[in-house]
């Protein structure tokens, strides 16, 4: 199984399994990174679930949606690389994804 | 007898937000969450929507993986109803006459599904969305064969699980006691809009109809008898008629009570260490022009949630969060933020026949709050100029060539006070 790894506000890396077939913002949550709130559980309604993908890996991941992009624009932190872990469905060859935690709005 | 230094009541958004921000801030005492579901914390949007879809499985609805709780040294007593407080002794007592202490409670018990009172309430097929336990029995009930629904309550509840039952081919009919469906919570544009689409998505749905009774069959629910003496025939019933907040063993100690437990801005209850968050929380605020309202929401239990963690922490920080609600029915994204509590005006952003617009609801000509469909660049600016109780012309307002952010801007330069500095 390929792995991830996700930096938290403290600075803590964490290395965790990528689980394909659930999103980003999932294996984020199920391992206890409890600053990730994800308050609508995934459908892309609100934007607590923001990350900085590492650049080298950012163009590798599907597209975001109009909605996606919008919501962002609510976030006073977005970057060059932010999306919401919700939109990223994890696959293999994701494997080596590197991302960050966005800052607290 | 147990003790815990916090002991939170229920397990819902609002109790496991607030274990969580406890121990954000640094609480290190006992934490305990209690709760009459037999399941660890689980997210309630989804049961209405991708749960009862089977879009998702239970796991993935779960707030955090049970192991979280055990990691974050707080205890879920599951199957436990607290059924007294008594604020003296801060102790509460369980329907299974075991006594816990505690230094701080955090009241976050929700509500319970409001119930009919008419005969054939309690028959086998009548359901309530709540619950897991509610949901997984309407789902047993549809791998049965059940097909023929009766909707009863045009609420956001009952326009999500009619919308689901139509995608598993169910025929549904949808009645609402008033004379447009959303009635409580938005404008009637919102509600002519999402009537129409529904019977577009083939369900029948009916307004200023009343129901007397359920009929049944060797205790199964058969039908629905409407006040005209219709009989609608059914096989499933869901009732979707609001929440009665659970407040009793509050209320019996003594707590200050209106429409729910009336709590300060930092969620204290009248009670000394007693706290109360989320539906069943009364409390006075900002966009509702300072009212007390009771908030039924993910946003408020969970920021109501951070608020009384802080508060037990020494950081109290007023509850002062941006309200904002969601909902899905079949493509339709529908988004809410503000409260639109008092609104004397409405505007249209959009063209509903596109199936994209937002209504803007002012109050003395500010805006209070908008319900956007299928519209996210309206209810992302929005915040702002809801934040700001702006005050913009409906004719601008109205034009949706303009973004609503630029609008914030037009409206600081139109306000007078700066010549009066």
């Amino acid at each position: 199984m390929g792995k991830i790894t996700v930096t938290t506000r403290e600075g803590d890396d964490l290395e965790l399994d990528l689980r394909p077939g659930v999103s980003l913002m999932e294996v984020i949550r199920d391992a206890g990174v409890d600053e990730l709130l994800a308050l609508c559980g995934g459908c892309c309604s609100c934007a607590t679930c923001h990350v900085h993908v590492d650049a080298e890996y950012f163009d590798r991941l599907p597209p975001m949606s109009d909605d996606e992009d919008d919501l962002l624009d609510s976030s006073d932190h977005r970057g060059e690389t932010s999306r919401l872990s919700c939109q990223i469905p994890l696959t293999e060859d994701l494997a080596g994804l590197r991302v960050r935690i966005a800052e607290e709005d | 007898m147990d003790h815990y230094d916090a002991l939170i009541v229920g397990t819902g958004h609002g109790g496991a937000q607030t274990a969580i921000a406890l121990r954000q801030q640094g609480f290190d005492g006992t934490i305990a969450m209690i709760g009459k579901d037999n399941e660890p914390p689980y997210e309630r949007p989804p049961l209405s929507k991708e749960y009862l879809a089977r879009d998702k499985t239970f796991e993935r609805i779960m707030i955090r993986p049970e192991s979280f709780w055990a990691d974050k040294k707080v205890d879920l007593l599951l199957q436990a109803e607290v059924v007294a407080i008594d604020p003296d002794t801060r102790t509460v007592s369980l329907e299974d006459g075991r006594q816990i202490g505690y230094g701080d409670l955090i009241w976050s018990a929700g509500g319970s599904p409001r119930r009919l009172t008419c005969s054939g309430a309690e028959l086998a097929g009548v359901h309530s969305v709540r619950d897991k336990a509610d949901v997984d029995a309407i789902m047993a009930q549809l791998d049965s064969g059940a097909r023929h629904a009766v909707v009863i309550g045009g609420g956001y509840i009952g326009l999500e699980a009619a919308a689901v039952l139509r995608k598993l081919d169910c025929e549904v009919v949808l009645l609402e006691a008033l004379p447009r469906v959303l009635a409580r919570v938005a404008g009637e544009e919102i509600s002519r809009f999402t009537e129409s689409e529904h019977r577009a998505h083939g369900v029948d749905l009916r307004l200023d109809t009343k129901v007397d009774c359920l009929e049944g069959d060797a205790g199964v629910v058969t039908g629905v008898r409407l006040g005209d003496g219709e009989v609608l025939s059914c096989d499933l019933v869901i009732v979707g008629i609001g929440i009665v907040p659970t407040l009793g063993p509050l209320q019996e100690a003594g707590a200050g009570i209106s429409n729910g437990v009336e709590v300060d801005q930092n969620c204290r209850t009248s009670l000394s260490h007693v706290y109360a968050i989320g539906d069943c929380a009364c409390h006075a605020n900002d966009y509702a022009g300072g009212e007390m309202v009771r908030l039924e929401s993910v946003q408020n239990a969970n920021d109501m949630a951070t608020t009384a963690a802080k508060a037990i922490c020494g950081k109290p920080e007023p509850y002062t969060a941006t309200p904002w609600f969601w909902s899905n029915q079949y493509d339709l994204k529908l988004q809410t933020v503000g409260l639109n509590l008092g609104y004397d005006t409405t505007v249209v952003r959009g063209d509903p026949e596109q199936r994209s617009f937002s209504v803007v609801y002012l109050k003395e000509g500010r805006v209070i709050a908008l319900d956007c469909v299928n519209a996210m660049k309206d209810y992302v600016q929005a915040k702002k100029l809801v934040e700001a109780s702006a005050e913009i012309a409906p004719n601008l307002l109205a034009n949706s060539n303009v973004p609503l952010k630029e609008m914030l801007c037009t409206g600081i330069l139109l306000d007078p006070s700066p010549n009066d500095r």
